[in-house]
């Protein structure tokens, strides 16, 4: 079964990651290095990606074939992604067991969420 | 050699996928180690799978396989440089010799099916080695990435050398227990597939026709296994619908709705004949009693004409046999076919706390179909709309919503 692991940062998480020491910083990149060489080594790992600043990001709008777009969500302005990691695995406890590894999970900012399937209606 | 001509993709696939299994055991034999003599039959199949289809498939494709797995071997076995002293004794011996009469196929599947690999480990090595499917093909199948797969092939492959697993049969006392590992993973597979059937399914492999395959080999093999019975025939009477399950639009049609005149009868009196025997000859297990069930259902010329009070007490026995949530699920619609459906709504109430289902979108919509049979319009589509708000599975998301649109009118 395949589940999506959110990451988000706001403001504060943000203010947390800037105040850290280099030290500090290299061990939370380390975090994410682990865990991605493990997820690598166990098969479940579909993909991941950490995600450009929020403030690169462009929001379309399409209305009748005219599409317009505006910059942003700003980092300042509220949660936003920050990156992901799409997982195959047993179960949801497994994946929660996997965002519970991810540093954010500290400030409650990781997310697990179930893929949608094509699956047969009658399994568990 | 005598090349024959330019032959179809398809029937080179299917070649090869016959040949794999027998072309490694003929390896294992001759050289030992699963995990590069694996890697050399992969290759050489890839070899073939490019070269086959445009030059012609040569007079003795296993005994070609044998040959270039076995110089895929030794170039696999020349990288490893601290074994390149006894590369001369070795590559001094003369080729393997022709393909032996002896079926490997079972061995190679209850290795594949070892306790210290995971379960979907398991699967991508039986669909590979068992199988002759390729990494990409599997990853293709499966909707992931091939780097996936081939790491979870790769995994397995050092589990089973770390465990000191042999080429040879398990001893008789752990053999039951590999061989339901070994039907769990084929019964995955085939649902794996079911579920392509119904998916964006272009270019994937078809996971339900190799399950039956692999499960008729198993079937070959241990013919008197009444589980292995029990399991073709479960596969070949829920194939059998796969016709009138899906609309033409891609919606799901269920059981009682599906034009009947499409399903495959040829396959229904297959598993029919399968499961009878099975049932008659050997020890009862769960396999057999859930392929039982749909052969009641597969045999109702009409939805009218099933026979619910059979299909009741099947559900029984399996309650006895191999409790689960989705046999308790199943058994209180059973009950409401045949006693009507408040009394399969007092059975579904009893349960429904049970933690394996008190969350579960399926009992959200047996409760639905249950208060919609009893004309509880409003009640009914309000659990029709919370199962469609819990299922994973979008063909179902979608039916469910139907079903509660209909009741809005």
């Amino acid at each position: 079964m395949k589940y999506l692991i959110m990451i988000h940062h706001n403001p504060q998480s943000q203010a947390v990651w800037d105040a850290f020491s280099a030290a500090q910083k290299a061990a939370g990149i380390k975090a994410y290095t682990e865990l991605t060489e493990q997820l690598v080594e166990s098969g479940e790992l579909v993909f991941g990606h950490a995600l450009a600043e929020a403030d690169q990001a462009r929001r379309v709008t399409a209305v009748d074939g005219q599409v317009t777009s505006v910059d942003g969500p700003y980092a300042e302005s509220k949660e936003y992604l920050a990156g992901f990691f799409m997982i195959d695995c047993d179960s949801l406890d497994r994946a929660t067991e996997v965002a519970a590894l991810i540093p954010e999970a500290r400030m409650g900012l990781v997310e697990v969420r179930p893929i949608l399937t094509y699956g047969p209606p009658d399994l568990m | 050699m005598t090349v024959a001509a330019p032959v179809a993709r398809a029937t080179v696939e299917e070649l090869l996928r016959d040949c794999a299994p027998r072309v490694l055991g003929v390896l294992l034999r001759r050289y030992g180690g699963f995990d590069t003599c694996e890697d050399a039959v992969q290759e050489a199949l890839l070899d073939a799978s490019t070269q086959w289809p445009a030059q012609g498939v040569p007079a003795n494709p296993e005994g070609w396989l044998v040959r270039t797995a076995a110089r895929r071997w030794i170039e696999l076995w020349r990288n490893e440089s601290a074994r390149r002293r006894r590369e001369e004794a070795v590559a001094a011996q003369p080729p393997p010799g022709p393909v032996p009469a002896a079926d490997d196929t079972l061995t190679l599947l209850l290795l594949c099916c070892h306790p210290a690999v995971s379960r979907p480990a398991q699967v991508a090595l039986t669909l590979r080695v068992v199988g002759g499917l390729s990494t990409a093909e599997i990853a293709r199948a499966y909707l992931v990435p091939e780097a996936t797969i081939g790491q979870r092939i790769s995994r397995a492959k050092q589990r089973i050398r770390a465990a000191g697993a042999a080429f040879e049969l398990p001893p008789p006392g752990e053999r039951p227990a590999r061989i339901a590992a070994a039907s769990q993973v084929l019964y995955l597979v085939f649902n794996e597939g079911y579920a392509a059937s119904s998916g964006p399914s272009v270019h994937r492999v078809e996971l339900t026709a190799e399950a039956i395959r692999l499960t008729r080999q198993l079937h070959g093999l241990l013919p008197d296994d009444g589980e292995v019975a029990g399991l073709l025939a479960l596969m070949l009477l829920t194939d059998a619908r796969r016709a009138a399950r899906t609309g033409p639009d891609g919606a799901l049609v269920p059981l009682a709705e599906q034009d009947r005149t499409r399903w495959d009868r040829s396959a229904v009196a297959e598993g029919v004949a399968l499961v009878s025997t099975a049932l008659r000859t050997t020890p009862v297990g769960p396999y057999q009693l859930q392929a039982a069930i749909a052969a009641l259902h597969d045999e109702a010329a009409r939805v009218e004409e099933t026979d619910w009070p059979q299909i009741l007490g099947l559900y029984e026995l399996l309650r006895i046999v191999a409790p689960g949530p989705m046999v308790t699920l199943n058994r209180s619609v059973a009950v409401a076919m045949v006693h009507g459906p408040v009394a399969g709504l007092r059975e579904l109430d009893a349960v429904a706390g049970e933690p394996a289902l008190a969350g579960h979108h399926r009992t959200a919509a047996v409760r639905a179909h249950l208060l919609d049979l009893a004309g509880e319009r409003s009640a009914a589509r309000a659990a029709y709309r919370l199962a469609a708000r819990r299922t994973r599975s979008l063909p179902e998301q979608r039916y469910l919503l139907t079903r509660a649109e209909a009741l809005d009118r």
